[in-house]
């Protein structure tokens, strides 16, 4: 961990639960209580119809990979990891949010959109836990 | 709404003094340069500019440079397409009555900068997209382009991105301020090495150095200026998600659904009678879905519609006739080029890739990540 040297997120007030979730290594979104909509980034009211009733649910950690990319150049510090799958989960609850697939062989043959895939949590340091996706 | 069609005009349009790898200019260096030329195009000199547009660098930190005090700013930044937007704000400046003279500057060292910006850490992408590498322009556009491909077809979505990288570089061995000349084929696209699976080196826009600057005035001053004016008919803007993909809620379709009717409604056009389209290249395939949202063709039709070389040099529909960000010139908010060759080819200026007989042009600037459009509408007289 101490040799961790990719971007750290820097939670921000509305999401500090988000991140202290995810070093519990579990998987929370914000959700409407008034058109029930589930929805990622959090914010403290709905992006949908902006209503301000809103709560924390948890995920499944399941879901499908809805886009993704193979990143074969990079800027340091990514050019050391490359090729890599940076992709958009859509989680079953509804909402999509950016991650990693994490695959031995990332080739066009090994990942696909529809793919299933489940959440794991990839601790980079003593606070931070990143949500990141593996095929089911 | 008021009707503000033909109130402004475009009189003045240049490059900086080089383009391509300037190493030895700094960013602010390259927009005076090219607002000196644009003005001299003009026939207008810096004293008689009264509204300064910049995206970039703070207006403020722009005028002081150029050593003028402009009595209206605008420091919209929504990317690259900031600049074509700006055409909008200025009409609405001038309109108003507010200003005469609107001066809109770009410079960027995209290439040879010395010193990196940085982003903000504070900012949605910086907790949910950079983590994952997500990182630079390439990934997050071919990200939404596998979308692309999944709903619309893997084989024709890709020849299509070749089909747009190899006409985009045939204009831009026709103009000789392009950055990149070399022949390319099919093959040679299909070839190239890979940036971001599905994205080849040449879906991408160039990085390059270069300034660029746009000058726009009421009529009345546009009666009197060096070259015949270029009138601005319709306008439109708009953004949908902020920087980064995460919150783009269809990967294959940009605002310019709604911005480009809006557009084409003020200038009191339909696509047909547009004669040269000037389109933002960041990538193949902001093209391809910019084609189709814009209603030029309809969803998922992008692939047909520029099949056969159809955009190239001798094609029926004349679209990025300077060469593009993909083979001429992408400093990294290239919005202000696309104002300059509209411009330049509706004046009958381009030479050797001149659209014959060209009276009007619809240029439209992508910014952020597929995330905001502007439309505007040129004729010449």
């Amino acid at each position: 961990m101490a040799d961790y040297n990719l971007p750290v997120p820097v939670p921000q007030p509305e999401s500090d639960f988000y991140w202290e979730k995810a070093k519990a290594h579990e998987l929370w979104f914000r959700k409407c209580n008034e058109c029930d909509k589930v929805f990622f980034y959090p914010r403290d009211f709905c992006p949908g119809y902006h209503c301000k009733d809103v709560t924390w649910v948890q995920s499944s950690g399941k879901g499908t990979i809805y886009a993704f990319t193979i990143v074969h150049r990079s800027p340091p510090p990514f050019r050391e990891v490359c090729p890599y799958v940076a992709a958009v989960v859509e989680l079953e609850e509804g909402p999509r949010m950016p991650t990693n697939i994490v695959i031995d062989d990332p080739t066009p043959e090994n990942v696909s959109i529809g793919m299933p895939v489940e959440v794991i949590f990839d601790d980079i340091t003593d606070e931070i836990s990143l949500p990141k996706f593996k095929p089911v | 709404m008021a009707d503000l069609s033909r109130m402004a005009a475009i009189v003045g349009v240049d490059e900086s003094d080089e383009i391509g790898k300037v190493p030895n200019k700094s960013r602010l260096q390259l927009g005076s340069e090219a607002a000196f030329n644009a003005l001299d195009d003009a026939g207008l000199s810096l004293s008689d500019v009264d509204g300064l547009f910049v995206a970039g660098p703070s207006p403020y930190n722009m005028a002081e440079y150029l050593g003028i005090t402009p009595r209206y700013t605008d420091g919209t930044n929504v990317g690259g397409s900031s600049f074509v937007i700006y055409v909008e704000h200025a009409l609405a400046a001038i309109s108003a009555g507010l200003i005469d003279v609107a001066l809109i500057v770009h410079g960027e060292a995209g290439r040879s900068s010395r010193a990196y910006a940085g982003d903000d850490p504070n900012m949605p992408i910086a907790q949910y997209e950079h983590p994952y590498g997500l990182v630079i322009e390439p990934h997050p556009y071919a990200l939404a382009a596998t979308r692309y491909m999944h709903e619309f077809g893997q084989e024709r979505t890709q020849n299509a991105l070749g089909e747009i990288a190899v006409s985009t570089r045939k204009w831009a061995q026709l103009n000789p301020k392009s950055f990149i000349k070399d022949d390319m084929s099919m093959e040679d696209y299909h070839e190239s090495r890979w940036i971001s699976w599905p994205f080849h080196l040449f879906d991408c826009c160039l990085v390059t150095d270069g300034g660029g600057a746009t000058v726009i005035t009421s009529a009345a001053v546009a009666k009197n200026t060096k070259k015949k004016p270029v009138w601005v008919l319709g306008t439109a803007e708009g953004h949908d998600h902020g920087e980064g993909i995460l919150q783009q809620a269809d990967l294959c379709s940009t605002i310019a659904r709604e911005t480009g009717p809006r557009a084409l409604e003020m200038a009191g056009l339909k696509h047909s009678d547009i004669d040269l389209a000037m389109i933002y290249d960041s990538f193949t395939y902001t093209v391809l879905i910019t084609l189709e949202s814009l209603g030029f063709c309809g969803r998922g039709e992008g692939p047909d519609f520029v099949a056969n070389q159809r955009t190239a040099p001798g094609g029926d529909f004349p679209m990025n006739t300077n060469g593009g960000g993909l083979s001429y010139c992408h400093t990294g908010m290239y919005g202000m080029f696309l104002l300059l060759e509209a411009t330049r080819q509706l004046r009958g200026e381009c030479g050797d890739r001149q659209v014959a007989g060209a009276k009007t042009s619809l240029v439209n600037g992508t910014g952020g990540t597929l995330s905001s459009t502007g439309t505007i509408v040129l004729a010449a007289d």
